[in-house]
């Protein structure tokens, strides 16, 4: 989904989202003997998201993704960071100044069903971000800009006056994008747009959030859990695991050398709908589960599970997000292919192998 | 002899607000079989019956869905023979591991007690016997740690060992048969490759025969050995593996192959999406159900009913379409070659 | 701010929209499926029936309320049964029966339905501040309602009675408090659950305000618990006019007719002339019945799923 070239230095340096050291803790449940631990479910991220790109944030459940995207748009108060969109310090808002500063920032939720009022017609629900915002003032004048939204997400009109439950979930996932972009938002989160939908209507929607952003010239978060939706869909891609982003990079050259072992493994665990494919690919197949948000690792958060785990660093140091961007490697004006990992060279250049059988799976367990 | 012969099963409910006696079909004179040492993939999207197709050959339909049609499983019809029996053939002839393990693990019992209650009602063992015996049947299905976790209560575990716990205790008796109704849909990629691993190995090592149940297309590459596609509560198409993704005749499986973002397609090539949704159909005895979104739909489809016959010489390729997706002829020597590397693969 | 205001667009009104959320075809088409519902008709009628004696109490009344007949007839140990004139004979104070009765409806079902809105409306209030705002206002509310709920409402009804004085809006005012704690927790537990789910998050993310938020999607979607609760609430009220009346801080008026009284009266009497409880008692019960089922079909009526 690109609605201008991405290859355009330019467009590089014209950050509509920018994120630094966004953290989000929660208070832990603890006992009468133990202080709780705050859970970490996002923990010191930054994020440049550039204007009319999308940018996909990848990772399994727990990994702190739609916290992320949450925190982002100050839905989830973020316990640490800045955050700024379009220049405007979101974090420094009072509650009034924030609530208008929504305009710019709107949000696609995963169940599209209970992301609406079942007790409000198709009409209410997209008119009313409208009349928050004191647009499209008059009755004539909302529900003729609602029918025109309608008509933008491919609704017939006589949608306006049926309620949520008449309708199949890709329908009513085009309601919430109506009403998302009623107020002509700069920035769309789109949490898991697709995930809840059958697999046949899953392209429609994915289709027309492309198409929305060529027309409206729109700026994307996407997050989903789903590699192959995110590769399809995004410019750029973060991958997160824990709380923290772990590998950044244009999408091809993710796709191309993934550098981070936890990215590694994620990409050979995607089902290809292609048995040739599958019978050949090698799996890299991880041990244990996740650990704990409340009680992550030291060091690095994905020692525990990795196939490249080394005696040395893993465990006591924890890895920054470092460029290792090859010149003639990445695809030029992508911008640069940061990875957090000690190894990262090592494994890139197969001096190490996934090794399985020398990490004891009891280790992995969470406390 | 297949394990399992299912024939002509269809199965109706009443319908839905009570008025009347109109049934609604939910499944519709879907015929497959199930091979020992092999995995049967049955695909679909929510209401193609591919759960209820499950459900009626376990016994496990409530009492008003009416049911006609045979699941012969080792020479017995599992849809006549009276509950009794199918009691006793459930978990120590046929087991099943569901979408949620958590719905079905005893959330007050610990793992443990549920593993060891279902090998001594079935093998008769002696507690101790049956205790040691769990605890190998976890470590086996990878979950580290065993003897510990035979202590634990369900919702002390995670979704993945959860899910692995079901599978033991399916495993348990050793089954000939595993019914696996989407047993992979709510863990996440990486523990879903573990999990998909273990049922592969476990097919492979011990014979047992597998229904698998699942809308993932990936899922069934990685693992089926022949897939039959539900639509609306019959058989579209049914193949091997290889030549089914290799040549998707029916609209709805090439529609389908189409619509999903691969994670190796190049970018920018753009989703060719089934219009419509799964709940536009027409019914199958006024044409082709799924007329209403195909593309190639025309008079031919509407007002006559479609049989399910084999696709021109391949007589197991089987398909109910009237105007199939043109075969690629230019495709055929190479997938030829596949299908015989993967026979020789499972003799082996 | 400035600033702010100029990168955001023009600042949007303050004031609240007028033609507020249309709700306008939900209400439509839950009044058509109330007329379809056979319990909902059945309730209907039967609180209809009821309003009308009310109403129409002098028409209908044989007799003068509380007015003892000459020569009544009734001895310490019987009371005279059915004769022409009074189709259901006297009570114990020498009184027609059926006209007591009648006239009963009118107090019963006044005190009843005006206890029970005042109780609705303090309850609603407190709810919708504990849960809709949350945070402190929850806090101090909750606690509020909670020493509340501590006391036993016929309690709490005596003492605001005995600080009131014995007149009818006193009455109503003594059971309305009692009803309030119970209306509070449940619109408020009720909002609690509905803030967490996705809709509401996703209307605060559209930029809506609080109030809006509060009022038209938290508020609306969590009256269907507290609409039965007001329905078994109004049968308990008119009983606990009865208690209060028991206790002597109801009305001090000997002349008003009300089932909780009679049924009170009766009680001495209730093994030579158990038809005296009975009676009340029945319209009590069908009452109560009444409401029940209309309120049960009206929460089935205003749920959206079940629209066809």
């Amino acid at each position: 989904m690109t609605a201008q070239t991405a290859g355009e230095p330019a467009a590089q340096d014209d950050v509509l989202l920018s994120a630094r050291g966004v953290a989000v803790h929660y208070p832990g449940r603890g006992s009468v003997l133990r202080r709780p631990a705050p859970v970490r479910a996002v923990d010191g991220v930054d994020l440049d998201v550039r204007r009319g790109e999308t940018y996909g944030l990848v990772g399994e459940s727990g990994c702190g993704k739609s916290t992320l995207g949450r925190a982002l748009l100050r839905l989830t108060e973020p316990t640490a960071g800045s955050i700024v969109l379009d220049g405007v310090d979101l974090r420094s808002l009072r509650p009034e100044p924030l609530r208008r500063a929504r305009r710019q920032m709107q949000m696609v939720f995963q169940d599209p069903m209970a992301s609406l009022d079942p007790r409000m017609d198709v009409e209410a629900a997209v008119a009313e971000p409208l009349r928050a915002h004191g647009l499209a003032t008059g009755r004539g004048e909302r529900g003729r800009r609602v029918r025109e939204l309608l008509g933008l997400v491919g609704l017939p009109a006589s949608a306006a006056t049926r309620y949520p439950h008449e309708f199949s979930g890709g329908q009513r996932q085009r309601i919430g994008i109506a009403r998302a972009l009623a107020v002509e938002p700069s920035l769309v989160v789109a949490d898991e747009p697709v995930s809840a939908l059958d697999v046949s209507v899953q392209a429609q929607v994915l289709n027309l959030l492309e198409d929305l952003q060529t027309q409206l010239g729109l700026t994307y978060l996407l997050i989903a859990h789903d590699l192959a939706v995110v590769r399809h869909t995004s410019d750029r891609v973060g991958v997160m695991y824990l709380g923290g982003v772990v590998e950044e990079a244009a999408s091809d050259d993710l796709y191309a050398q993934p550098l981070h072992p936890y990215t590694l493994s994620l990409m050979s665990a995607v089902p290809v709908p292609d048995p040739v494919v599958e019978d050949t690919r090698e799996r890299i197949l991880l041990t244990g589960d996740l650990p704990s948000p409340a009680d992550p690792p030291s060091g690095c958060r994905f020692h525990t599970r990795c196939p490249f785990v080394q005696p040395t660093r893993c465990a006591d140091e924890r890895p920054v997000l470092r460029d290792l961007g090859m010149p003639g490697v990445g695809t030029p004006g992508r911008g640069p292919h940061r990875v957090a990992c000690h190894w990262a060279e090592a494994v890139r250049d197969g001096q190490l192998r996934p090794n399985a059988s020398a990490h004891d799976p009891a280790a992995a367990q969470p406390a | 002899m297949a394990l399992l012969e299912v024939r002509d099963l269809s199965i109706s409910f009443p319908g839905g607000s009570g008025r009347g006696s109109a049934l609604s079909k939910a499944v519709d004179g879907v015929s497959f079989d199930v091979e020992a040492g092999q995995v049967a993939g049955l695909v679909g999207e929510s209401g193609s019956g591919k759960s209820v197709t499950s459900l009626a050959v376990m016994g496990l339909l409530p009492h008003t869905a009416r049911v006609s049609g045979s699941a012969s499983f080792d020479g017995r019809d599992l849809l006549a023979v009276p509950e009794r029996e199918l009691e006793g053939v459930r978990g120590r002839e046929v087991a099943m591991v569901f979408q949620d393990p958590m719905t079905s693990l005893n959330p007050v019992v610990t793992v443990g007690t549920q593993i060891t209650e279902v090998l001594r009602r079935h093998t008769g063992a002696s507690r101790r016997a049956a205790r040691d015996e769990a605890g190998e049947l976890l470590a086996r299905v990878g979950i580290p740690a065993p003897v510990r976790r035979l202590r634990e209560y369900p919702h002390q575990l995670s979704g993945g060992m959860r899910q692995r716990a079901m599978i033991a205790i399916a495993l348990a008796c050793s089954p000939k048969l595993l019914i696996a109704d989407e047993p992979t849909t709510a863990l996440d990629v990486t523990i879903q490759a573990q999990v998909l691993e273990l049922m592969g190995d476990l097919v492979r090592e011990r014979g047992t025969a597998m229904l698998l149940i699942t809308h993932d297309l990936g899922v069934v590459a990685g693992l089926c050995d022949t897939v039959t596609v539900m639509y609306s509560g019959r058989v579209v198409e049914r193949a091997d593996r290889h030549e089914l993704f290799a040549r998707p005749r029916h609209r709805y499986t090439s529609g389908l192959l189409a619509s999903v973002p691969r994670l190796d397609a190049p970018r920018g090539q753009r989703l060719q999406p089934i219009p419509g949704t799964p709940r536009d159909v027409i019914g199958w005895d006024a044409g082709c159900a799924f007329a209403p979104r195909c593309s190639a739909a025309d008079d031919a489809c509407r007002g006559t009913e479609l049989p399910l016959v084999s696709d021109g010489a391949r007589d197991r390729h089987l398909l109910r379409c009237a105007h199939p997706v043109p075969d690629q002829h230019d495709q055929h020597d190479q997938h030829d070659q596949h299908d015989q590397h993967d026979q020789q693969e499972r003799s082996a | 701010m400035t600033q702010v205001s100029d990168a955001l667009g023009p600042a949007a009104p303050t004031t609240p929209d007028p033609d507020a959320v249309g709700s306008g075809g939900l209400w439509h088409s839950a009044w058509r499926r109330l007329r379809r519902n056979p319990a909902a008709i059945a309730g209907a009628a039967i609180v209809a029936l009821f309003l009308l004696v009310a109403v129409f109490a002098p028409l209908i009344a044989p007799g003068q309320p509380g007015v003892p007949l000459p020569n009544s007839g009734v001895t310490p140990s019987s009371v005279p049964g059915p004769s022409p004139g009074h189709p259901l004979g006297l009570d114990s104070p020498g009184t027609d029966l059926l006209t007591q009765l009648v006239y009963g409806a009118r107090q019963s079902l006044l005190i009843g339905v005006v206890s029970t809105a005042l109780g609705l409306a303090g309850g609603a209030v407190l709810g919708v501040l504990a849960g809709g705002l949350g945070g402190w206002v929850d806090v101090v509310v909750m606690r509020v309602v909670d020493i509340l709920l501590s006391i036993p409402s016929l309690l709490l009804a005596v003492s605001v009675a005995a600080v009131l004085g014995q007149r009818p809006v006193s009455v109503m005012i003594a059971i309305a408090v009692a009803q309030v704690p119970i209306f509070a927790r449940l619109l408020r537990g009720s909002m609690l659950a509905q803030r967490g789910s996705d809709y509401v998050l996703a209307v605060h993310s559209l930029g809506v305000r609080r109030r809006t938020v509060v009022m038209s999607h938290l508020l609306p979607n969590s009256l269907g618990p507290v609409i039965v609760q007001a329905t078994l609430t109004l049968a308990t009220a008119i009983i606990e006019v009865a208690a209060l009346s028991y206790l002597g801080l109801g009305d001090s008026n000997p002349s008003t007719a009300e089932w909780g009284r009679m049924l009170v009266n009766a009680q001495s009497r209730l093994s030579t002339d158990p038809h005296l409880a009975l009676w009340p008692g029945f319209c009590i019960a069908v009452t109560a019945l009444g409401f029940t089922l209309f309120g049960e079909a009206l929460r089935e009526a205003l749920d959206p799923k079940g629209r066809k």
